[in-house]
């Protein structure tokens, strides 16, 4: 499996001014690959997950997977909000078991593969709860498993983690690279966030602003089995530092081009 | 370029010009910075200033504070009790006429009579009938309608205008041309019912189902869902307790309006049987009519409260 971008470009209409969201962005993400794409807020970084979500279309070039050029959204895409986009009325476990209910396979079979998902992603105890009895993290979840239960070719993550507390996110990193490493799915990630990138990545791709353009595509080399405990060593600080400058400066770029605007 | 090396790319002369167009703004910003922080705050008398707020004297008198389950319903048995208190001490002080106002006992006789003969029952049963019909009918078109204009933009765009405009128009206005079309039978007093509530219903519905997430769509179909299991699967339930909240609100209006038709050509139903009573001058029974008129709506809200409360749980 491949995901290609070649030549990729966004154009938004606001009040019939044209504004370029992305130009120029040709990524390839392998098989088995975590990507994370971290930038500047304009830089374009939701823009490009919906583009392979096929949630909206590309202005220029094209969005390739595994020969195929990208239509429309599937479940070969699956996508993660921030928000999580639950369904409030459908309990835990029917959340998770939405995609499968789709197939045409029978109600054992999809049983058994909602329980490996809830017990891979912790939520064995809560799969009879509703989405608003659940805390933050528990619903980020809930919205990972019911993505994987569609055994997506891609995994994308939106921003997933950007709205909850400091420890819960350390969690669900940890989480994110265990389930990661027991599915083999590919991950395609948006974040803000530096460290993040750092820790989850394989691979960290910088995007600079107005429009968003790769910047740097950055190689992450440290342990594949790290813990949190990784985030204090030299080689992961440094590495952390090296992007944080990379995108501090394009985040500089885009005030002073907002201010130059006004 | 940058696409599938791996490694950072820079270095490159267009990078380099960039860099010093970056370095360059960098500057302009901390001169920005500089210019800013430059005046310290200038030595202004000091403001006058406002006492604290002081604490309520009770939950009754503070915004938004929940009172004690004793007070809600101390307060809700004084809603009913201080009207019907002032209605009994006006009727048997004789201030007023016991023809014109008949005293709470007498309109209580009046409802045990007409319960006893079951004319009671009929009449009810008749103006229920009518609601179930024209109201029922209402809700079968209008509800289609709405998710149509809630799921579509171009739904919106061709219905919305006309509709926004129907529903100013009073439908007890159009008894008489209904009559005039439909003859003085059942026809106008259930079409009457249909044109009062269907417009409002399909705006009422069209809004909730308009304000199903977006993202609830979108993460739908990522998860494999075509559009047409989008909207049975994702924007239905999720509009449904609204639905039913436009219902309830729409089904007073209903039983306003069945009562007004009756009033003018009917042989049975609530209405008539007020009108019939105003012949005979006999105000008891219009105000034995009127409390079942009552009744029976609060029995319809209470229903459909029960049902909302039952299928929103997931909500609030």
């Amino acid at each position: 499996m491949t995901l290609e971008l070649r030549g990729v470009a966004k154009d938004y209409t606001v009040r019939d001014r044209k504004i370029r969201a992305l130009d120029g962005v040709d990524l390839e993400v392998s098989r088995g690959d975590f990507v994370c794409v971290v930038g500047a807020s304009g830089s374009g970084k939701s823009t490009l997950l919906g583009l392979v979500a096929g949630l909206m279309a590309p202005t220029e070039g094209e969005i390739v997977l595994d020969g195929v050029p990208v239509t429309g959204p599937g479940p070969d895409r699956g996508l993660v909000f921030q928000s999580g986009a639950l369904y409030p009325w459908r309990t835990v476990e029917r959340n998770v078991s939405f995609g499968l209910e789709l197939l045409p396979i029978d109600a054992a079979e999809r049983k058994r593969r909602v329980d490996w998902y809830l017990a891979e992603t912790g939520l064995d105890a809560v799969r009879k709860s509703l989405p608003k009895q659940l805390s933050g993290g528990q619903q980020q979840r809930v919205a990972i498993a019911r993505a994987l239960a569609c055994e997506p070719e891609v995994l994308l993550l939106d921003e997933p983690f950007g709205a909850l507390d400091v420890q819960t996110k350390e969690d669900m990193q940890v989480l994110i690279r265990q389930v990661w490493a027991d599915t083999g799915t590919t991950v395609l990630m948006v974040t803000h966030d530096v460290e993040e990138a750092v820790f989850l990545g394989a691979r960290v791709v910088v995007l600079a602003s107005d429009p968003g353009r790769i910047a740097a595509d950055v190689v992450v080399d440290l342990p594949a089995d790290r813990g949190l405990g990784v985030k204090r060593e030299p080689a992961f600080l440094a590495l952390r530092a090296e992007i944080e400058d990379l995108v501090r400066e394009q985040h500089r770029g885009h005030v002073n081009r907002v201010a130059a605007v006004e | 370029m940058t696409g599938p090396t791996r490694g950072t790319t820079r270095g490159t002369a267009a990078d380099e010009l960039a860099a010093a167009e970056l370095e360059a703004e960098q500057r302009l910003a901390e001169a920005h910075e500089a210019g800013r922080v430059a005046t310290t705050r200038p030595g202004w008398a000091p403001l006058p200033r406002r006492a604290g707020l002081k604490p309520s004297l009770s939950p009754l008198l503070s915004l938004r504070t929940p009172i004690s389950s004793r007070a809600r319903w101390t307060l809700g048995v004084l809603s009913f009790l201080i009207p019907l208190t002032a209605w009994t001490v006006l009727s048997l002080t004789g201030s007023v006429d016991a023809t014109f106002l008949p005293p709470p006992g007498a309109v209580l006789k009046a409802v045990v009579d007409m319960a006893t003969t079951g004319e009671l029952f009929d009449d009810a049963w008749a103006t229920i009938q009518r609601i179930l019909e024209g109201f029922g009918l209402a809700i079968l078109v209008s509800v289609p309608l709405g998710i149509l204009m809630g799921t579509f933009d171009a739904g919106q765009a061709f219905l919305e205008p006309v509709i926004a405009l129907l529903r100013y128009l009073p439908a007890v206005a159009l008894i008489p041309l209904l009559m005039i079309w439909l003859g003085v039978d059942e026809g106008p007093k259930i079409a009457i019912l249909f044109v009062g509530t269907v417009f409002f219903n399909t705006l009422m519905t069209a809004d909730v189902v308009r304000n199903v997430p977006r993202s609830l769509i979108d993460v739908s179909y990522t998860l494999g869902a075509r559009r047409g299991e989008v909207v049975r699967k994702i924007v239905i339930p999720h509009a449904l307790p609204g639905m039913i909240d436009a219902v309830r609100v729409n089904v007073a209006a209903a039983w306003n309006l069945v009562v007004a038709s009756e009033l003018l050509a009917a042989t049975a139903g609530l209405g008539y049987r007020i009108i019939r009573s105003q012949r005979f001058l006999q105000t008891d029974k219009i105000f034995a009519v009127l409390v079942v008129i009552g009744l029976v709506g609060l029995v319809i809200d209470v229903l459909l409260r029960i049902l909302r409360s039952r299928v929103g749980k997931w909500t609030a």
